[in-house]
């Protein structure tokens, strides 16, 4: 593996239907900074409605840095800034008179381990919902209902809507959080190694409602699982040392990279 | 492959599927010699002996399918490592219809028994199998050496092959026009070359493989064709 030579990120867009793709995030030259420490190296990308992105590479490579740039969780820690722009739709998501708390709820992220609020699975998901809107008991109830069927799992809880979250097994605390994001009605889904925690049910269970719910939402995900990034993604980008090395069509990207370094990390040859 | 993977049981686990591949291709280069020799010098021992060997090619055949089920299951291979396995199961099936045909030609020999074609009608099928040999070596070298440019020097050369096998057809032909005893042998003659002319299509096949192993991409140009047999018989008919 020669890093040596690093040469310009190869971009190409392998989808023959590329027409019909509609631009929900757009990042263009992105730079993150942890202190002094430069952790994204000009990154574009971008994330199409209705189709999930999978970011895949080494520990440390800045995937799940750039999620985080992706809702400005970063904002919540000093000393961490990021420039270039990042776009949903037309607005800029780095601006600083961005509203976070509307951001955080159009870009929602579920996380590696389950965080179920320590409350009911009802609470777990109206919690979220009532940050936003205030609504009528009924309709509440049905956002709660659609939010758990939306994540599979409102057929497992029906009948306990009053028992802890955190009583769940784990990969039903996932969903509850898959609901939890669904809830708030956001527009893009981050999912940061959504599947690491859990077992192989649970996992395909995860998988089978990533693909779902990718016909309403735009979504991402990051994953050390390379069998899986090439399931449920249909684009993939290969991030190495805070550069994104490769970005393309994700059945091209598994069987025919172009750069050698993604062809040495999804054969397992690094990293 | 020049760098190895973390897991080095799985260098091992490709290595060891190659070797299979190229252990075959040796077995199969040998009986179809073997067959052609036969026939050749009417040797029905050694036709004996080329029939009952192909159970080895066969053996090893589901060998390489085996092994390569059982990598596909345990290491999830991706890119070039899936395109490796991918090509040995599919190098080896062809191996396996070549090994097929040799048997079949051997069969032949036996089955024609005392009843033997002049030599100089063989010399086409002989010439036919030189070429065929010449061109299955450079395949099973290409693949074994991931050499690219060889295995489609061998995909472009299989025109040769068919031209060579389009002339005995028309050759054996005139033969039975001549006489009808001869019909029997000459027959059994034109399967042999049929036989010899596949085993050529195989080799181009086995060279399409190695091409996708190394590029990802299948060919997409046309092969040229010099197999004309179909017309032979028209033209053949037409001109006595």
């Amino acid at each position: 593996m020669s890093t040596a030579n690093f040469t310009v990120p190869t971009v190409t867009h392998a989808a023959s239907n590329a027409g019909d793709l509609v631009e929900k995030v757009t990042v263009q030259n992105l730079d993150f900074y942890y202190g002094d420490h430069r952790a994204l190296k000009d990154i574009n990308v971008s994330l199409y409605h209705g189709k999930v992105t999978a970011f895949i590479g080494p520990s440390g490579c800045g995937k799940s840095t750039l999620l985080r740039v992706l809702n400005r969780m970063y904002d919540l820690y000093p000393h961490q800034r990021a420039t270039g722009h990042v776009r949903l739709d037309n607005d800029d998501i780095l601006a600083p008179s961005q509203d976070l708390n509307l951001l955080r709820a159009k870009v929602g992220m579920v996380f590696q381990k389950p965080t179920p609020f320590p409350m009911t699975i009802y609470e777990n998901i109206a919690f979220g919902i009532r940050l936003y809107e205030k609504l009528p008991k009924s309709e509440l109830d049905d956002r709660v209902k659609h939010a758990l069927a939306r994540a599979a799992l409102w057929d497992e809880v029906k009948d306990k809507l009053g028992a802890s979250g955190l009583s769940l097994s784990g990969g039903q605390q996932q969903r509850l959080c898959i609901a939890r994001t669904v809830a708030v009605r956001p527009e893009v889904i981050l999912f940061d190694e959504p599947c690491s925690a859990l077992d192989p049910i649970s996992t395909a269970k995860i998988e089978e409602l990533i693909d779902e719910l990718k016909e309403d939402y735009t979504i991402a995900i990051v994953t050390h699982n390379m069998q899986q990034a090439a399931r449920v993604s249909d684009f993939t980008a290969f991030m190495y040392l805070g550069e994104m090395v490769e970005y393309g069509d994700t059945t091209r990207m598994f069987t025919t990279p172009t750069d050698r370094r993604t062809q040495d990390y999804i054969t397992g040859r690094f990293g | 492959m020049t760098e190895q993977h973390t897991a080095k049981a799985f260098d091992v686990d490709l290595q060891d599927l190659s070797r299979m591949v190229a252990e075959m291709g040796g077995l199969a280069e040998k009986q179809v010699a073997d067959a052609v020799d036969a026939l050749a010098k009417r040797d029905t021992n050694l036709a004996q002996r080329v029939t009952a060997s192909d159970v080895n090619i066969d053996a090893l055949q589901r060998e390489i399918e085996e092994k390569s089920v059982l990598t596909i299951a345990r290491r999830q291979p991706m890119a070039v490592d899936l395109r490796e396995i991918v090509g040995a199961l599919r190098v080896a099936n062809d191996l396996e219809r070549i090994g097929d045909l040799a048997k079949n030609i051997a069969k032949r020999v036996i089955a024609l028994n005392a009843e033997f074609p002049p030599p100089k009608l063989i010399r086409g099928v002989e010439h036919m199998t030189d070429l065929v040999l010449e061109q299955l070596k450079a395949v099973l070298d290409a693949y074994g050496r991931r050499d690219d440019s060889k295995a489609m020097a061998v995909w472009r050369g299989d025109e040769e092959i068919d031209a060579v096998c389009t002339s005995v057809f028309r050759e054996l032909l005139t033969y039975m026009m001549e006489d009808p005893r001869n019909i029997t042998f000459c027959i059994h003659l034109m399967f042999c070359a049929k036989n010899i002319e596949r085993m050529g299509d195989h080799a181009t096949n086995i060279a399409e493989t190695v091409h996708y192993i190394i590029d990802g991409n299948p060919i997409t140009e046309r092969r040229p064709k010099g197999d004309t047999t179909t017309l032979a018989a028209l033209t053949g008919a037409s001109g006595n």
